[in-house]
């Protein structure tokens, strides 16, 4: 049996929220039942029914087709099963999903990610601000799980980030894993500047220079680390770039030495 | 029998005597050499497996050499332990030159505390080397999270892909370690082939070459000194403060003087023990071992074998010869 499909009819006129939309919610919904499901973000609801068409399927296996950034909330606490995005989506896909599998074939808008604590969420384009981040108000970020974003990402990637894993095989823009708690955050493409600021412990790995990196962060000097050569093996499957690119050598700098100081950034090569 | 066996036990004083040895010309009999039809007695117990990485195969060897040392009977050093195989670098977790060795011992709590011991004394210490779990099941005993305390406080966790890490900074650099690793209580202590032949170096090249084929079987190690034993003992002692001593009926300097089990053209035996994480790895471990030994025949130093056993009230695994025949 073949997944639950939604198309998109026309670009929404409104901004939808599309928390709604996960297995766990459409599993035990007839047709009738999920048409009617308001995906309205304003006052004037709007039924599911009326901005997608719907092809029934195991509701397991999710895949909404010619999405646009203007679906917000798409995977909100996914739990399992697993949602395809052909196109690109709003903000906070996938916050505080605690399992399942992502996968949106293009960009995605901040906060992408956000509070979760384990699953995967796999981003073809670029992701927006905040990816992995600390929604306002939030004591953490991510808390587990795994974020590959094949192009860039904005600033505060990896915002007080707890637990997991954030690969951005583009470049990452400024302050990437700020605050981070724990945790590992990957920038292939270099980043912007101050990258872990005020990071207490956890990574921050760059495949290229950052713009600037903190006054506070100790440079340890150039080392071969078992721990790259772990990582490149264990992730090849789920990004390659990152699989050839972690050769074991990298310059650590220790930090952030104006809290904790227990964090890194390892630069490789 | 081992010391293992006999120390690990604590049987009756009246323990069952050893089997009767097979005339020479019984039914048992393949290309010469004759096969006691007896069996080998084993027990249960707990095991773990690592796997050792190192820049090279050779410091991987190094450091797992060392961390299986003086591990030839659970009683006399607590555990045994003995190198499963090498590993290639894409077996490995990380890529490089790796070695899998597994240790035994009477319970998990037993394992872990011993690992931990080794680990941090032999592969901690050694140069280059990282170490993984090298078992896969529910069970799971730790590891780096206890060796993780030689950071003081420096030491830092790494999450992989479900699987946690603890990198400790040491002077060459940094010592990678798996949190945990598993541990099984599926495991089996004590198989064991004797092999008897004519001379003491044709009886050893004969063990050798039976060596050489049960080191290819996985999830089995020979804890004894290259895989042999050449002091098989039995249960107690004319001394009171010895729970184990030298088994006479196989003694060949002795055969005049006391009850023999050897033939008159048998001039030496040595032992091989085995023990394996599963019951299956320690038979097909011992058939390996029958069959080199069959295939290399009276010309290649073996005139019979047989094995150990004490009735077959205290092991709960019998491995019987003619089952394990080829």
């Amino acid at each position: 049996m073949s997944g639950l499909t939604l198309t998109l009819k026309a670009p929404p006129a409104i901004r939808l929220n599309m928390a709604a939309v996960t297995p766990a919610r459409l599993s035990d919904l007839t047709e009738r039942d999920i048409a009617a499901i308001n995906l309205g973000s304003q006052r004037t609801p709007v039924a599911l029914g009326d901005a997608f068409a719907i092809r029934m399927g195991d509701a397991r296996d999710i895949r909404i087709v010619g999405a646009t950034e203007r679906l917000d909330h798409v995977a909100w606490a996914l739990s399992g099963g697993a949602l395809t995005v052909e196109g690109h989506v709003g903000a906070y896909l996938a916050v505080q999903m605690t399992g399942g599998a992502v996968v949106v074939k293009g960009s995605a808008g901040p906060w992408a990610g956000a509070g979760m604590t384990d699953g995967s969420v796999e981003i073809g384009g670029d992701a927006g601000e905040s990816a992995g981040g600390a929604l306002p108000g939030a004591s953490s970020g991510m808390r587990g799980g795994l974020i590959v974003v094949r192009g860039g990402a904005g600033a505060r990637a990896g915002d007080r980030m707890r637990r997991g894993l954030i690969v951005i095989e583009g470049k990452a823009g400024a302050h990437l894993g700020a605050r981070m708690i724990a945790g590992t955050a990957v920038a292939l493409g270099g980043a912007g500047a101050y990258p872990g600021y005020l990071m207490r412990r956890g990574s921050v790995i760059l495949g290229a220079d950052a713009e600037e990196i903190g006054p506070s962060f100790a440079d340890c000097g150039r080392h071969d680390f078992t721990m790259l050569r772990l990582m490149a093996r264990r992730l090849a499957l789920v990004s390659p770039a990152f699989a050839g690119r972690a050769a074991p050598a990298a310059r650590r700098y220790a930090g952030d030495m104006a809290t904790l100081g227990k964090g890194e950034i390892l630069l490789l090569g | 029998m081992t010391p293992f066996n006999l120390f690990k036990r604590k049987p009756p004083a009246s323990a069952p005597a050893l089997s009767a040895p097979t005339p020479p010309d019984g039914p048992l009999t393949r290309n010469g050499v004759r096969i006691d039809d007896t069996f080998a007695e084993a027990f249960g117990m707990a095991a773990t497996a690592v796997v050792i990485t190192a820049p090279t195969a050779k410091w991987a060897m190094i450091a797992a050499q060392t961390m299986t040392g003086f591990a030839t009977s659970v009683i006399g050093c607590g555990c045994e332990a003995g190198i499963d195989r090498e590993l290639a670098p894409d077996e490995t977790p990380d890529g490089r030159p790796g070695v899998r060795a597994l240790l035994f011992a009477f319970s998990p709590d037993g394992v872990e505390e011993i690992i931990v011991n080794r680990v941090g004394q032999c592969v901690l210490t050694c140069p280059g080397t990282a170490c993984y779990s090298g078992l896969d099941t529910a069970e799971r005993i730790k590891l780096g999270s206890n060796l993780r305390y030689f950071g003081d406080g420096f030491q830092m966790s790494k999450q992989v892909d479900g699987k946690r890490y603890w990198r400790v900074p040491v002077m060459e650099g940094e010592f990678v370690c798996e949190e945990n690793t598993g541990v099984t209580t599926e495991a089996v202590g004590g198989g064991n082939l004797l092999i008897m032949g004519q001379t003491a170096a044709e009886t050893l090249a004969a063990a050798e070459t039976a060596v050489a084929a049960m080191s290819k079987i996985p999830d089995c190690i020979l804890p004894f000194p290259g895989g042999i034993v050449r002091s098989g003992s039995k249960v107690g002692s004319r001394y009171t403060f010895m729970r184990a001593s030298t088994n006479e009926a196989y003694c060949p300097t002795l055969r005049g003087a006391v009850e023999t089990a050897l033939d008159p053209d048998i001039g030496s035996v040595q032992e091989i023990v085995i023990d394996g994480l599963t019951s299956a790895a320690v038979a097909n471990c011992m058939k390996a071992g029958l069959k080199a030994l069959i295939d290399a025949g009276p010309k290649g130093g073996v005139l019979r074998v047989g094995a150990g056993n004490y009735g077959g009230k205290l092991g709960q695994h019998h491995y019987h010869l003619k089952d394990l025949l080829p």
